[in-house]
C-alpha cells in the first residue's frame, strides 16, 4: 500500500516538475491568433458585431467570448473562412443580422451644413471637409459601415449600393441540368 | 530551313475559313449611327472630351487617354455627337457602359492629319506618344495599349514575333489583311523592331493560308527587309496563342507567371503592326478595323468597318439569313455571345458570327466527369483541366490557384474534346473572376485596416499632446504663482464654473454679432427660382435649429 | 534487427491501430477535415505515443513490477496526461492556428484509446524497452498515415457530387469502412 502511494507520488512530482518547467518555457505572450482572425475580417469597422471595431471582435473570437456569425459585412463566406481557421462548424447568421449588398455612403451636398460630425464618426477617414464647409466622401476608401448616418443632424447621408459594372462584373457559376439525354 | 518546335496538346477543329476568305476586303457602308464605347482597351476608361450636340471631324479625339495604362478613342467619321450615356456594349455581361453616340453627317471629312514621311526622325518616346494618342491597341483580342508593350529598357528583346497564325476557326480578317496590305504590315514591324531594339522579326502564319504566306514573303523580298522571316507554322488550334506561337517559332517556353519579354520575345498581332504604321505614317488614328462577317449570312466576307458600327448594320451588308439567333464576337472557340445585335463594333472585334441553331446546335446535356483526362492531353498550357474543373466546381479557389488556374488561356480545347460535354471554360472563367474579386476585397480590407489603425494612433497622439500641453500650462501657471504670490487673481471670488459660462456666453454673442455683420454675397440679382431655393434652405435651417434646441439636454 | 523491423512494419501496416485495431476513431473522424490539421494531429500523437510508450515501459518495469500491476492503467493515464499537457503547451507556443484547429482533440489525446491502448498492448506482449518504443512509434506512424490518407480523401470529397443524405459524416464513415477493408490486404505481409 505504501509502495503504491510512493510510486504515485513520485510520478506526480516528476510530472509536476516537467509541466512547471514547460509552463515557463512555453509561455504564450498575447494571442497571435487575433491577427489571423483580424486578417479574415472585412475591416469595415462598422461595429455591427457589437464590438467597437474589427480588432476587438477578433480578440473576442480568439478568447471564445464571441460567436463567429456576428459579422454581416463578411457575409456567409466570411463565416466559412472563420470556421475553417478555427476548426469550428459553420454557423448561419442569426435572425437580426443579415448581410446587405456592399454600398458606399453619399453626402447630399446641397443639404450638408458642414458640422464635421460625420468626419469624427468615420473609422477610416474617408470623409473630407472642414467646419462650415461642405463635406464629401472618398468613395474608394468608404467601407460602407454606415457609422456616419446616425450622427448627421440633417440626414444628408445616404447609402448607395455598388452597382455591377463592366469592370467588376463576375462570370456566373455555370448551371446546367444533370439529366440523361434521350 | 528553320527548325520549328511543338507545344503540348492542341486540337484540329474544322476551320470553316473558306466561306469568308474568297472575296477581298470590302469597305463597309457608312452606318446610320456609331456607338463608340470609351472603354475598349485594357486599363482606365478614356475620358470624354466632347459634348452632346458638338460637331466632330473624322479622326478627332473624343475620349482622352486617362492615367498610365489607357488609350484614346476617336470619332470614326465626321458628324454630330448625339449623346454621351450608358449603352449596351460588346461585352458578355450585358451591362451598359459609357458610350459616345455619333450621327454621321455623310461627309466623312477628315480632321487635319499629321503625316510623317520618315519615322526614323522621331524619337522613340515621340513614337510611343503618337501611338497612345492614336489609340493603337493590340488587335489580336487582348486590346492592350501598344505603346506600353513597345518598351525595351528593362529586358533585352531579341525577337519580335508577329502573330498572323489566326488559329481560330471562321476568322479570316488577318488572312485578308496580310494578302492585301502586306507591305504596310512590314513597315509597322520595322518600326516596332526599332522601338524594341529587337534583332530579328519572325512572322508566324499557319500553313492553311498559303496566299497570305506568299504575299508576305513577296513583300519581304520587295521591301528588302533584313532579318525578317515569314514562317509557315502547322495548323493546330490554339497555335495562335502568344505563348504557343512563341514556343513553335523560337522553342522558348514562357514559364508560368513570367512575361515573354523577360525571355527576350515580344509578340504583336499583324493587325496591330498595320494600325501602328498607319498611325505614324499617315496620322490616322485607330478608327476602323477588318472584321470577318460569317456564319448564317448569304455572303460571308471581310469588311473594313468603322469602330462603333452597330453589328446588325454590318451583318446586313452580308445579307443575314433567317434563323439567326444572336451574334458571337470572336470565333466559335473563344468568342462570347453579344447581349444585343445593335452593339457597336469595338477595337477587339475581329469577327462576328451570325449564330443559328444549324451552325451551333444547342449544347448537349453535360454529364458527370469520368476523369478520362482527354482534356489534359489537349491542354496547350499543360494544365490538369479535370482537376481545375473539380476545384472550380466545388468553389475551392485556393486549390484551383495551386493547380495554376491563371495559366489557363481559356482556349476551349478541353471543352471541345470533353466526352461529357462539360462547359469547362465557363467554370474556369467563374473561378478566375471569383479569385479576382476576392483579392480585390482583401486589398480593400487591408487598406481599410491601415487607415483605421492610423486614425486610432492619430487620435491617441492628439489626446496625449493635448494632455501634455495642459500639463505644461499648469506647471507654468504654478511656477508663475510661486514667483508672484502677491498679485491677486483677477476675480478671486468668482467660482470657476461661472467664469466658464461667461466666456461661452461672450463667444456666442461675438459669433452672433459676426453672423449679423456678414451679408450674403451675390444676392442682388436673383431669379425667383433661386430666391425660392434660398428661402427653402433658410426654412430648413430654422427647423434644424429648432430641433437642435429641443435635443439639447437641460 | 529483423525483429525490430517486423515490429515497426507490423505496427504501421498490418496491425494498423485505426484501421485494423479500430482504436482512436475519435480524432480520426474529428480532425481529418483538413490535411494540415491531420498532419499536425499525427505529429502530436506520434510525439505523445512514442514518449508515452517509452516512459510507460519504464514505469511498469521498474516502478510497478508484478506487485503493483494493478496500478498499471492508473499510472499510465497519469503519465500520458502529463505528456499531453506538455505537448499542448508546446503546440500553443509554436503553432497557434494548429492549436486552434486541433481544438478539443488535443487534450483529448489523453483519453484517446490508441494512446492508452499501445502501452497496454506493450505490457501484454511483454515487449522490452526498444520494442516498446518501436511499437509505440510504429503505431503512431500508422495512425498519422491513415489520418493523412483520410484527410486527403475528405478534402477531395468536398468537391464531389455526394447525394444529399450522404453528405458530411455519412460518406466519411463509408469511406473509412472501405479504407479499413483495404488495410486488410496487408494482413498477409507478415506471418
Amino acid at each position: 500500500m505504501l509502495g503504491a502511494l510512493l510510486v504515485m507520488a513520485a510520478i506526480a512530482i516528476v510530472l509536476g516538475a516537467v509541466l512547471g518547467f514547460a509552463a515557463i518555457k512555453f509561455r504564450v505572450e498575447g494571442n497571435p491568433l487575433v491577427d489571423k482572425i483580424d486578417a479574415v475580417l472585412p475591416q469595415t469597422q462598422c461595429g455591427q458585431c457589437g464590438y467597437p471595431g474589427c480588432k476587438p471582435y477578433a480578440t473576442a473570437i480568439a478568447e471564445g467570448a464571441a460567436d463567429i456569425n456576428k459579422c454581416p459585412p463578411g457575409g456567409e463566406e466570411g463565416i466559412h473562412k472563420l470556421a475553417d481557421l478555427l476548426g469550428m462548424e459553420f454557423k448561419p447568421f442569426g435572425g437580426e443580422t443579415v448581410p446587405k449588398p456592399k454600398a458606399v455612403a453619399i453626402i447630399d451636398e446641397t443639404t450638408c451644413i458642414g458640422c464635421t460630425l460625420c468626419i469624427q464618426a468615420c473609422p477610416v477617414d474617408a470623409i473630407v471637409g472642414a467646419a462650415k464647409q461642405m463635406h464629401t466622401i472618398i468613395a474608394a476608401e468608404c467601407t460602407g459601415c454606415e457609422l456616419c448616418l446616425a450622427p448627421c443632424p440633417v440626414d444628408c447621408i445616404s447609402m448607395a449600393p455598388i452597382a455591377e459594372s463592366v469592370t467588376n462584373w463576375k462570370w456566373k457559376y455555370p448551371v446546367y441540368a444533370l439529366t440523361a439525354s434521350k | 530551313m528553320r527548325t520549328l518546335y511543338q507545344f503540348h496538346g492542341g486540337i484540329h477543329p474544322p476551320t470553316n475559313k473558306t466561306q469568308s476568305n474568297a472575296t477581298p476586303i470590302a469597305g463597309a457602308a457608312l452606318p446610320s449611327r456609331l456607338v463608340i464605347p470609351l472603354h475598349q482597351h485594357v486599363g482606365n476608361s478614356a475620358r470624354p472630351v466632347v459634348e452632346a450636340g458638338q460637331h466632330v471631324l473624322k479622326g478627332q479625339v473624343i475620349g482622352m487617354a486617362e492615367g498610365h495604362l489607357s488609350s484614346a478613342v476617336h470619332a470614326s467619321t465626321s458628324g454630330t455627337i448625339a449623346a454621351i450615356d450608358e449603352q449596351l456594349v460588346a461585352h458578355p455581361s450585358g451591362i451598359p457602359d459609357l458610350c459616345i453616340t455619333l450621327i454621321p453627317d455623310g461627309q466623312d471629312e477628315w480632321i487635319a492629319r499629321e503625316s510623317c514621311e520618315d519615322w526614323t526622325t522621331l524619337s522613340h518616346s515621340e513614337l510611343r506618344h503618337k501611338l497612345r494618342a492614336a489609340g493603337v491597341v493590340g488587335l489580336g483580342g487582348a486590346v492592350f495599349p501598344s505603346d506600353m508593350k513597345l518598351y525595351s529598357h528593362k529586358q533585352k528583346i531579341k525577337t519580335l514575333v508577329l502573330n498572323g497564325a489566326e488559329c481560330e476557326p471562321y476568322i479570316t480578317c488577318d488572312d485578308l489583311l496580310m494578302r492585301e496590305r502586306a507591305a504596310d504590315i512590314l513597315q509597322g514591324a520595322e518600326m516596332m523592331r526599332a522601338l524594341l531594339y529587337a534583332e530579328e522579326v519572325l512572322i508566324g502564319i499557319e500553313d492553311n493560308k498559303p496566299e497570305a504566306i506568299a504575299a508576305m514573303r513577296a513583300a519581304v523580298a520587295a521591301g528588302g527587309h533584313q532579318k525578317m522571316d515569314v514562317i509557315a507554322v502547322p495548323t493546330i488550334y490554339p497555335g495562335g496563342g502568344a505563348k504557343q506561337l512563341i514556343r513553335v517559332l523560337t522553342g522558348i517556353e514562357v514559364a508560368a507567371g513570367v512575361r515573354s519579354t523577360n525571355m527576350g520575345v515580344q509578340c504583336f498581332n499583324v493587325g496591330t503592326a498595320y494600325s501602328a504604321w498607319r498611325a505614324i505614317r499617315f496620322g490616322e488614328p485607330l478608327i476602323s478595323r477588318i472584321v470577318t462577317i460569317t456564319g448564317n449570312v448569304a455572303h460571308p466576307q471581310n469588311f473594313e468597318a468603322l469602330i462603333g458600327t452597330p453589328m446588325n448594320e454590318l451583318v446586313a451588308q452580308s445579307e443575314q439569313l433567317a434563323g439567326t439567333t444572336n451574334y458571337i464576337m470572336g470565333g466559335p472557340m473563344m468568342g462570347v455571345p453579344m447581349p444585343s445585335k445593335e452593339v457597336g463594333v469595338i477595337k477587339a472585334t475581329n469577327c462576328i458570327i451570325a449564330s443559328s441553331d444549324a451552325i451551333f446546335p444547342k449544347a448537349l446535356t453535360a454529364l458527370p466527369c469520368i476523369r478520362c483526362t482527354r482534356c489534359a492531353d489537349v491542354c496547350p498550357s499543360e494544365l490538369q483541366p479535370q482537376e481545375l474543373y473539380w476545384f472550380s466546381k466545388a468553389k475551392n479557389l485556393d486549390k484551383a490557384e495551386d493547380y495554376h488556374l491563371f495559366d489557363c488561356i481559356e482556349c476551349g480545347a478541353c471543352s471541345y474534346v470533353c466526352p461529357s460535354n462539360i462547359p469547362l471554360v465557363q467554370y474556369y472563367r467563374f473561378a478566375k473572376s471569383e479569385i479576382w474579386a476576392r483579392d480585390a476585397g482583401k486589398k480593400a480590407a487591408d487598406a481599410a485596416r491601415e487607415r483605421h489603425e492610423f486614425r486610432e494612433s492619430r487620435i491617441e497622439r492628439e489626446k496625449r499632446e493635448k494632455a501634455e500641453k495642459l500639463a505644461a500650462k499648469e506647471k507654468a501657471a504654478q511656477e508663475a504663482k510661486a514667483v508672484q504670490p502677491a498679485i491677486a487673481p483677477v476675480k478671486p471670488d468668482a467660482d470657476p464654473e461661472n467664469t466658464l459660462q461667461l466666456k461661452i456666453q461672450t463667444a456666442i454673442d461675438h459669433a452672433k454679432e459676426q453672423a449679423a455683420a456678414i451679408k450674403p454675397k451675390n444676392t442682388e440679382q436673383l431669379t425667383p427660382e433661386q430666391q425660392a431655393q434660398i428661402d427653402d434652405i433658410e426654412a430648413r435651417r430654422a427647423r434644424i435649429r429648432e430641433l437642435a434646441k429641443d435635443a439639447t439636454p437641460t | 534487427m529483423t525483429e525490430y523491423l517486423l515490429i515497426l512494419l507490423g505496427a504501421v501496416f498490418v496491425n494498423n491501430i485505426v484501421m485494423v485495431k479500430i482504436l482512436g476513431l475519435c480524432p480520426f473522424m474529428g480532425v481529418s477535415k483538413k490535411l494540415e490539421a491531420a498532419v499536425g494531429m499525427g505529429a502530436a500523437t506520434t510525439f505523445v505515443l512514442t514518449l508515452g510508450s517509452g516512459s510507460s515501459y519504464l514505469i511498469s518495469h521498474y516502478l510497478l513490477g508484478p506487485d503493483l500491476a494493478y496500478l498499471t492503467t492508473l499510472s499510465f493515464i497519469v503519465v500520458i496526461a502529463g505528456i499531453v499537457q506538455f505537448t499542448e503547451m508546446a503546440v500553443e507556443k509554436t503553432s497557434p492556428s494548429l492549436y486552434q484547429t486541433l481544438g478539443i482533440y488535443l487534450p483529448l489525446i489523453t483519453t484517446n484509446c490508441a494512446v492508452l491502448g499501445i502501452p497496454l498492448l506493450n505490457v501484454q506482449a511483454k515487449h522490452n524497452f526498444m520494442e516498446s518504443l518501436l511499437f509505440g512509434f510504429g503505431g503512431s506512424v500508422g495512425f498519422t498515415l491513415v489520418m493523412v490518407l483520410f484527410a486527403g480523401l475528405r478534402e477531395r470529397m468536398e468537391g464531389a457530387d455526394v447525394p444529399g443524405i450522404f453528405k458530411g459524416s455519412a460518406i466519411a464513415m463509408v469511406t473509412a469502412g472501405l479504407m479499413s477493408l483495404s488495410f486488410m490486404g496487408f494482413s498477409g505481409l507478415i506471418k
